[in-house]
């Protein structure tokens, strides 16, 4: 037992937490509305080797763990970074993780890995030849998809969508587009391909509840802040018992979900390892890490969608209006937290993890 | 991070599994829900024999507080009566810190043998959430001390040996500054105990203390420092000892009942989505609350206070519990509704039972909104609002 980062992963936090703090935020994700891409902190990011570090070394990669990851996504999140980290990341890792195909093309290969090359990661099964609402996909230059029971990459294009027509106006501000797999090229088949993706969205859980956690304790931040120097009938608005037990209710929550998501972290890392944990609710007994994964992103789904509710409303009207931070937070949490599937609907996934199969 | 317990705590928790499965017979469980005294002495015994209870005590003994945390999970987990043993526990860890050798040769090495009890006698009718104002008077009469008074809520003093009393001796100060504990043998004369039922199954008494005169040797530590006495038991109180994991069995109980339960739209309550989508809830949330448990046993495991989160960790997990238990009542309809022992009772009655029973889990202990009082003040800083 041990729930402190290690020393190296407080090294990765403070790091990153002034990397997204100095290149991002806010402002600059105000600014990438509304394709949600900053080309220039992308740029920069790129120096730090962020995004071929989940890939293991002996691919070329920065051979983090699935928990180093998830320690950086937090950070992330706080700053609301216009960045395809996490999809890049889970997709570099997946691409690394297949066997090599002899002849063809390199898996990962140098831009992947150094990030010249985006690569984004359909959540959601393909349908007809075409991955719809691609979390990044107005940005990647080329998206893994699962076809059927074909794994697929499409690409590399030459000009991504976001540059054209390609991007999907959102809620969230998100780089989402619908992706032709046409010419997809086909990377693995079966049981094997199907497996490798689930992994993949189970990596994509996990490390996007991290980003909703780093979200929610910011946006609790920013209620308290506000609250804080707000003042109506001569004193402070967060005196008023109301207004402080609205904000009470959230530490534990983002915590709470901050936990999970780095226990589903933990959990993925040994499975990795080859451990396979355990699945027993009756004593509350849960290792397996896609059954933490899924409870994971349901738990900072909550956390998210409920800090940003509440923060945004003890702004008062201001909390409304475009030209302050907290509505940039609210629409990003709903946008992570549904952008897979509706929540009951992965409740109901779980469920099937959890109990006996449905008849 | 590492989130798996541990060799050590793990053989631990192997321990007091195989001694629930040995102990926790069908007989403990219905006596304690038919006498309301969730406490059993023989039980408690066999936990010492058994060599698992030195480590109950928080701050004693070789065991740490991720073990004192194992120790009450499992009992909370398999529905054994351990509300009596955490608050005897409890004392016994207050004694360990405040105490003098008299209360500890007296007092402490009783209580690790399982067969004693101690209750907390904070509460009055007249002063619960604003503890400090109190009005149980104790007055000195040379190496005496006089006490007069009445306490409510006193849980388990029908089966206990010693009391801790909150009691006022300088009504003059500030009212945080005037009172003292003691701790008070229950034979002593003076002393009623009248039973209070509950809406639940659990029974608790209002205790009555008329002229009862004790030596100044039972009073445990400074006089007129009985805040910061208090201070040390509420901090392991809002911790690691149970009560934050009720909905652990309630799950086990739905769900065993679900498998077999027919729904009157036919086939199966399991295969019911919507009881399948909150039971994943439900199982969700259980891992949440142990794991803000288990932050709160870790802090104290390497040297801190975990007093807010120990508030953090009962405010998400009563919340949850009470959500779970009305979504379950709900779709269990009129068979929810039937009692333990009644024919046709969804999940032999623990339904009705937890739907009895849930609400009193953010009053004691802490009412949820003294904890977002305290959440919001001391970890928010926000300006005070009282
Ligand atoms: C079954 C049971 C067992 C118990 N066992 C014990 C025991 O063994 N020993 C013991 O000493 N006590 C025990 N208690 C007492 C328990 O700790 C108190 O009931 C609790 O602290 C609340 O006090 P109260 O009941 O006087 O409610 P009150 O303090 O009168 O509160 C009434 C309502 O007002 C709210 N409120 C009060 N103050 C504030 C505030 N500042 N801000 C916002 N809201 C506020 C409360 O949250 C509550 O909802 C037990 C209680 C029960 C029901």
């Amino acid at each position: 037992m041990d729930l402190d980062l290690t020393e190296d992963q407080e090294t990765i936090r403070a790091v990153f937490a002034a990397f997204f703090d100095g290149e991002t935020g806010p402002a600059r994700a105000r600014e990438a509305e509304p394709t949600g891409f900053d080309a220039a902190a992308w740029e920069r990011l790129l120096e730090t080797g962020a995004p071929g570090m989940g890939v293991p070394e002996a691919d070329g990669g920065g051979g983090a763990s699935l928990a180093d990851l998830a320690v950086v996504a937090i950070e992330a999140g706080a700053q609301i970074a216009p960045l395809p980290l996490v999809d890049h990341g889970v997709a570099a890792r997946l691409l690394s993780g297949l066997p090599n195909r002899n002849g063809s093309e390199p898996t990962v290969d140098e831009g992947i890995l150094a990030g010249s090359t985006i690569v984004g990661l359909a959540i959601r099964p393909a349908l007809n030849g075409s991955a719809r609402t691609v979390p990044s996909g107005a940005v990647a230059h080329r998206v893994v998809a699962l076809d059927g029971d074909r794994l697929v990459i499409d690409g590399p294009l030459a000009e991504v969508p976001g540059a054209g027509a390609g991007h999907l106006a959102n809620h969230g501000c998100l780089p989402l587009a619908h992706r032709d797999l046409s010419d997809a090229t086909v990377l693995a088949t079966g049981p094997e391909a199907v497996a490798a993706h689930a992994r993949a969205v189970d990596e994509w859980r996990t490390l996007t509840a991290a980003t909703l956690v780093g979200m929610a304790r910011e946006a609790l931040v920013l209620g308290v802040e506000y609250v804080q120097e707000r003042e109506q009938f001569g004193r402070p608005v967060g005196s008023f018992q109301a207004v402080q037990h609205l904000l009470a209710d959230l530490p534990g929550l983002i915590d709470g979900a901050h936990l999970l998501a780095s226990k589903a972290a933990w959990a993925g890392d040994r499975a990795t390892d080859g451990t396979t944990g355990v699945l027993d609710v009756d004593a509350n007994d849960v290792t397996n890490f896609s059954a933490l994964a899924a409870m994971a992103l349901i738990a900072a789904g909550e956390a998210a969608t409920l800090a940003t509710d509440r923060s945004l409303h003890v702004h008062g009207g201001y909390g409304f209006s475009e030209e302050y931070d907290i509505q940039l937070y609210y629409r990003r949490a709903r946008a992570l937290t549904y952008l897979l599937d509706d929540p009951a609907r992965e409740c109901r996934r779980l469920a099937g993890m959890i109990l006996e199969p449905a008849c | 991070m590492d989130f798996s317990l541990g060799d050590r705590a793990e053989a631990f928790r192997n321990e007091v599994r195989t001694f629930l499965g040995g102990h926790l017979t069908a007989d403990v469980v219905e006596r304690m829900h038919a006498t309301g005294t969730f406490n059993d002495k023989d039980f408690n015994a066999g936990l010492a024999e058994a060599g698992l209870l030195a480590g109950a005590v928080p701050g004693y003994g070789d065991r740490d507080p991720i073990e004192l945390y194992v120790l009450f999970n499992e009992l909370e987990k398999a529905g054994a009566p351990y509300d009596g043993l955490a608050v005897t526990m409890l004392v016994a860890g207050v004694i360990h810190a405040v105490g003098t050798d008299f209360h500890r040769a007296e007092v402490l090495e009783r209580l690790l043998t399982g067969r004693y009890n101690c209750c907390l006698g904070y509460s009055e009718p007249d002063h619960g959430s604003d503890l400090a104002g109190i009005a149980t008077r104790a007055v000195r009469d040379g190496d005496e001390w006089v006490i007069d008074g009445q306490k409510m809520w006193t849980t388990m003093a029908h089966e206990a040996d010693w009391v801790i009393l909150l009691t006022r001796t300088n009504p003059d100060v500030p009212k945080h500054k005037g009172l003292t504990m003691f701790l008070v043998p229950m034979d002593h004369p003076g002393i009623e105990v009248r039973p209070v039922p509950t809406m639940a199954t659990e029974r608790t008494n209002a205790t009555f203390y008329d002229g009862v005169r004790v030596g100044d040797r039972w009073r445990l530590g400074e006089v007129d420092g009985g805040w910061s006495v208090m201070g040390v038991a509420l901090a392991f109180e809002r911790g690691v000892m149970g009560g934050t994991n009720p909905a652990v069995p309630l799950l086990r109980h739905v769900r065993q009942w679900a498998a077999e339960a027919m729904s009157p739209d036919g086939g199966r309550m399991l295969d019911d989505p919507l009881l399948r989508e909150r039971l994943a809830r439900t199982a969700m949330a259980n891992q949440v609350s142990q794991l803000l448990t288990l932050r709160a046993a870790w802090i104290a495991a390497t040297g801190g206070l975990p007093g807010l989160e120990g508030s953090m960790a009962k405010l998400y997990a009563t919340e949850r519990y009470q959500q779970a238990v009305g979504w379950f009542q709900q779709m269990a309809a009129a068979e929810g509704l039937l009692s333990f022992g009644v024919d046709g009772s969804a999940a032999g009655g623990w339904i009705d039972y937890d739907g009895r029973h849930s609400p009193v889990t953010t009053i004691y202990g802490g009412t949820t909104e003294i904890n977002r009082n305290n959440v919001a003040e001391r970890h928010l800083g926000l300006p005070r609002s009282r």
